[in-house]
């Protein structure tokens, strides 16, 4: 055994393991791919980690739903062992393009979309925004997320959240074009390590977001939320979801919502949300509050939840896997319920559930909306 | 007489032990001439009779009136040598030991350094053997009875033990019935007996027993005092029922108006009670009580246009006005029985147990396949219409056991084996059912388990390796997600039933327990014993003794012996009648005391308390020890800040010069 394989096996805790299978049993990719963490766990004992584990074509299958680690009766984390094997081939190089340019544009412009950085606040013209000054107190220091600036589709997310803001006299500042993303894909992808982008980028956005005097974060991706909560560890401010932020707006009764919306609402727990850092009421808070609405629930949801496979890198990867995507599951269950509405707190979410929609052809009797999306047209301005 | 010191030393070679690696000639030599040294000697084996019979003669011949004997831990044979002095008629504290086993010749290589290493430990042994005092134990008388706390099968069978060697046992049980968690069972692994045939025949015996006092529904408020004179204040609580003259004839129960509209305990929700109940048909005592929570008398002061209980109860045993009563016990020793609580299912949500009827806990399945229980031995899930007989069960192990996840490490220990019992009796009563466990490992370990496995194999339980990850419902089935490991193939598997093998934790109110008698706890939290292996009864307060799982998950034929052996331990101390109190224990020096009080806080064993003296003319505040409760274990006289509190045989002015030597503080 090569001492990268004895180390990568300590680094884990591999020996841990008791080969009970839960990871994998609760895997949402193994029915569908190659993916099988237990399996990954138990080979890296004996193979060759750098040589024939880190080269499966299935560790690029894995969405980072975390359901393994959750899982996990002896403190495993398969999760991170399949990062540790795609960190592996980041470092020898050899990559997907498309995983290649997502790093490359995420070190140069800070976002993974290969947008420039100049345009990241563009979504804002037009808008009554705050920005926040370094130095200054700010209450609420609100994160956006690359995708939310850069992609029109889900852009309302951010413009909904201002109105929100305004409306209920909150005290919050947005960082504007210096915002540089939270790195959570970038760790995903593998770009780890002592020289990783994953670190550099750590660095950097805490002197960033320690420079304003915040007294919390506010993410509005849970990407970010979870990024920023569980991987920086220097952070001076509390870091919170934007669910937190409108709950807590709405039992102050700083927020109202009028009109109706008369509709058959459910939601889909993001994973990022709720197996990740168990987010689950604050978002089904928000929605009961919705006057008019019925809330349905999935047979599987909260810590039972379905991941819609948009994280993990995986708006860079493509599986060869010809079972149906998990995102069209969803949204054949959520129709079955009857939903109108398929709610969702995560631009990924948003993303995902909207293409396996339309290639359902389910546009005429559902849609998809964030619940930031939903609001916006119950607040008067 | 005992002016001058004149010290023998001794040092022993351990056969090779100590003499491999020290140079015993030389540090005898070395001790030879150390100040009030009368002799020093080395020699083979100073624990046998010829090496006693050295320091004997020596002490007779040559007028030792200190000892000093350099070989292993003191824990081994401080005791021997204790007992070689004074049968020479030698105050026994005049022993001091010099480790020079485990903590030198066992730990080091070198034989230069280990030989210097030994000489300082002689030097230094010497060095507070000059200065030790002579010391007297005490005895004091124990009161031949014991608490018994909890009527499990671990209490009772520990009662019928201590009361049939002729002792009063007040045996104190929380619920209206003695049985504990055993009483829920159907059939019991590996031999299949029916669990209430051999329970409540032992059930009846201490119910009756002369030298038992049964305090059912009853809770343990108060213990105070030390070994051999515990004092004890239990409070019984109202029953609502006048058990001289309730008969047990249950036409209350059945009268109740809230009759079948409580979940029963005893059933574990599988079936409902009234608000007056017997917990199950062969409780003991078999006296009715109204449960103050959910009775409306009790809790709105009105039922109806009247109690119906009240009326119907021809005996007129029913009491509204009864009030709880304390009961106040002196006792030698207490046994801890109180049992264990069910791993609580919801704490797995991705089980979907809260969400979906058809999971069940394996208590639950007890209950349902039991004659006893809700649905008289018949395997149906549903009420009404709704009603169902299971075709496809799946059981799921280790649910809340061996997982991190939930802070439960530990293995349970039983439940691979009810499991595989619970398996066979759904085979048994549903043959055409098709049942399979699916486990991560199966501990068949005990007498006939692994022949019980490989019954249930071969009746066609099915084990499938691999524990499952989630459960949820698919149309009106169960899906498990799950992984075959064996396979290397993720599955989703459609069954009608899942049982969770729960697995056994402390009971949720164990800080009762521990508050009132001082118990520590492992680090998987249930009670902590003073000795995993060679003292697994005890605790570390002496005349405290553990039984059954309240000190761990086990088995009945385990809790059994355990509860015996608690029992036999009860026995030696209230046999002998007396305890001896140790020596070496801590007084106080009231002229110096402040009574700040922060002995009281530091001493592990409650051994301390402040009280008021007259200090020439001033009423004061000092610390007492109480000289029975001292373990001597030193923590006070560590602690206090003006040297008042110390500890015979470690005064500072005895341990001081001894470190001195070694280097440390002057
Ligand atoms: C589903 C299941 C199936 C099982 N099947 C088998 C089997 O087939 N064969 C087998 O050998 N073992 C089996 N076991 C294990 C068996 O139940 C235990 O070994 C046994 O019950 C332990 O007895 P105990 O007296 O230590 O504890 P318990 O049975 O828990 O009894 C403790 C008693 O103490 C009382 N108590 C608790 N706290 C207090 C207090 N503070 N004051 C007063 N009283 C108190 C309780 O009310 C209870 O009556 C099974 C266990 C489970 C969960
Ligand atoms: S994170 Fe999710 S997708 Fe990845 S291995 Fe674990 S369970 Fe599977
Ligand atoms: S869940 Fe944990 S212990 Fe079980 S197989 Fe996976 S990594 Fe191993
Ligand atoms: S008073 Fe009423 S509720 Fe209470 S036990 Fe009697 S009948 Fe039942
Ligand atoms: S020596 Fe230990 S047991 Fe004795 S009184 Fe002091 S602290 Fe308590």
């Amino acid at each position: 055994m090569n001492t990268e394989t004895q180390s990568f096996i300590q680094k884990y805790d591999l020996l841990g393991c008791v080969q009970c299978g839960r990871c994998t049993g609760g895997c949402p990719e193994a029915m569908r791919t190659g993916l099988n963490p237990r399996r990954v766990v138990y080979d890296a004992l004996e193979g060759n980690v750098p040589d024939e584990l880190a080269k499966l074509p299935e560790i690029w299958d894995c969405t980072t739903c975390n359901t393994c680690a959750a899982r996990c009766p002896k403190g495993l984390k398969p999760v991170d062992v399949l990062i540790g094997l795609r960190n592996i081939l980041v470092e020898s190089g050899v990559l997907q393009p498309t995983v290649r340019d997502a790093l490359e544009s995420a070190f140069r412009e800070g976002n993974p979309w290969d947008k420039p950085r100049a345009t990241r606040g563009d979504w804002m013209k037009g808008l009554d925004v705050s920005i926040a000054e370094p130095g200054e107190k700010v209450e609420n220091l609100i994160f956006v997320c690359c995708t939310i600036c850069y992609d029109p589709k889900v852009q309302v997310i951010a413009k909904n959240l201002v109105k929100i803001l305004n409306k209920a006299g909150v005290d919050y500042g947005f960082i504007g074009d210096d915002e540089t993303c939270c790195a959570s894909e970038v760790y995903n992808l593998g770009e780890v390590g002592e020289e990783g982008l994953f670190e550099m980028m750590v660095e950097d956005n805490t002197e960033l977001l320690n420079s304003y005097e915040a007294t919390r974060i506010v993410a509005i991706s849970p990407h970010c939320y979870s990024a920023l909560k569980n991987q920086y560890p220097n952070l001076k401010a509390d870091v919170i979801h934007y669910t937190h932020l409108v709950k807590e707006l709405l039992e102050e009764g700083k927020l109202e919502l009028t009109g109706e919306l008369p509709k058959k609402i459910v939601f889909h727990d993001p994973c990022y949300l709720g197996k990740q850092n168990n987010v689950y009421d604050e978002p089904r808070y928000i929605l009961s509050r919705i006057p008019g609405a019925e809330i349905v629930e999935f047979e599987r949801s909260k810590e039972r939840s379905l991941c819609c496979e948009g994280g993990g890198g995986k708006m860079w990867t493509e599986s060869d896997s010809k079972e149906e995507r998990l995102a069209e599951t969803r949204v054949k269950d959520a129709r079955a319920l009857g939903a109108e509405i398929l709610a969702v707190a995560c631009p990924f979410c948003v993303l995902t559930l909207d293409d396996a929609l339309k290639a359902k052809g389910f546009e005429e009797e559902m849609r998809v909306a964030e619940i930031l999306e939903i609001l916006g047209d119950l607040i008067k301005e | 007489m005992n002016n001058k010191p004149k010290i023998g030393v001794y040092v022993c070679h351990c056969g090779i032990n100590i003499a491999k690696t020290v140079d015993v000639e030389a540090v005898s030599e070395f001790a030879s001439r150390l100040p009030n040294v009368k002799v020093a000697r080395n020699y083979s084996y100073m624990c046998s009779d010829p090496g006693q019979l050295l320091i004997r003669e020596d002490i007779k011949n040559e007028g030792l009136n200190r000892v000093v004997v350099a070989s292993c831990s003191p824990r081994m044979h401080e005791m021997t040598f204790r007992k070689t002095l004074a049968e020479t008629g030698l105050n026994p504290y005049y022993l001091e030991m010099a480790n020079i086993r485990e903590h030198c010749s066992w730990v080091h290589e070198d034989r230069e350094e280990a030989t210097e290493k030994a000489k300082k430990l002689v030097f230094s042994a010497v060095a507070k053997a000059r200065l030790l005092e002579p010391l007297y134990e005490n005895e004091v008388e124990v009161e031949p009875a014991t608490l018994v706390i909890g009527g499990g099968i671990a209490g009772i069978q520990a009662a019928l033990d201590i009361a049939d060697a002729g002792f009063k046992v007040y045996l104190v049980e929380k619920t209206p019935s003695v049985g504990g968690r055993m009483s829920q069972l159907d059939k019991t692994f590996p031999t299949l007996d029916c669990s209430a045939c051999i329970l409540t025949p032992k059930m009846v015996d201490v119910a009756s027993h002369p030298n038992i006092e049964l305090l059912a529904y009853s809770e343990v408020e108060e213990i105070s005092g030390y070994v051999g004179n515990f004092e004890v204040k239990v409070r019984k609580k109202a029953r609502y029922v006048d058990v001289n003259k309730c008969t047990g004839c249950g036409v209350c129960s059945e009268e109740c108006r809230l009759a079948g509209r409580i979940p029963s305990e005893f059933n574990a929700g599988m079936g409902n009670r009234a608000a007056i109940y017997l917990p199950f048909p062969q409780a003991v005592p078999a006296k009715y009580t109204i449960d103050p929570e959910r009775c409306l008398m009790l809790t709105r002061g009105k039922c109806g246009k009247g109690p119906k209980c009240e009326a119907a109860c021809a005996a007129g045993a029913i009491d509204f006005n009864q009030k709880d009563e304390i009961v106040e016990c002196k006792v030698g020793a207490i046994i801890v029985a109180t049992g264990f609580d069910v791993f609580d299912a919801a704490k797995k949500p991705e089980y979907g147990y809260n969400d979906y009827d058809n999971v069940i806990t394996a208590l639950e399945l007890e209950r349902l396949v039991s004659a006893s229980g809700p649905t008289g031995g018949n395997i149906v899930l549903g009420k009404g219409e709704d009603a169902f007989v299971p075709q496809e069960v799946a059981f799921i192990s280790c649910v809340g056991s061996r997982d991190k996840s939930v802070g439960n490490e530990y293995c349970s220990r039983v439940c691979c084996m009810y499991t595989a019992k619970l398996a066979h009796l759904v085979k048994e009563k549903l043959p055409e059912a098709n049942v399979r466990v699916y486990y991560m490992d199966v501990r068949a370990f005990g007498k006939g388990f692994e022949e019980f496995y490989d019954r249930v194999r071969r009746e066609g339980v099915r084990y499938i390796r691999g524990n499952p990850s989630e459960i949820f419902k698919r149309g009106d089935k169960l899906v498990i997600k799950a992984e075959d490991t064996l396979r290397s193939t993720p599955i989703e598997d459609e069954v009608d039933l899942v049982v969770l093998a729960v697995g056994l934790e402390p009971r949720r109110d164990a800080r009762q327990i521990i508050d009132l008698l001082r118990l520590s706890q492992s680090a998987d939290r249930f009670y902590l014993e003073a000795h995993p292996k060679l003292a697994p009864v005890n605790t570390a307060t002496d005349g405290v003794f553990l039984a059954g799982c309240s000190q761990g998950p086990k088995d009945i034929p385990d809790t059994v012996a355990q509860a015996k052996g608690a029992a036999s331990s009860a026995l030696v101390l209230l046999s002998s009648g007396k305890v001896k109190i140790g020596a070496q224990i801590s007084f106080v020096n009231e002229a110096t005391c402040r009574g700040c009080g922060y002995c009281v806080e530091i001493c592990p064993y409650g051994a301390i308390e402040l009280v008021t003296v007259n200090r020439m003319g001033n009423m004061v505040q000092v610390a007492r020890v109480n000289e029975a409760l001292c373990k001597g274990c030193g923590a006070c006289s560590a602690g206090c800040l003006s040297g008042s509190i110390q500890q015979k045989s470690f005064m500072d002015r005895q341990i001081l010069p001894q470190i001195a030597v070694l280097g440390g503080v002057k």
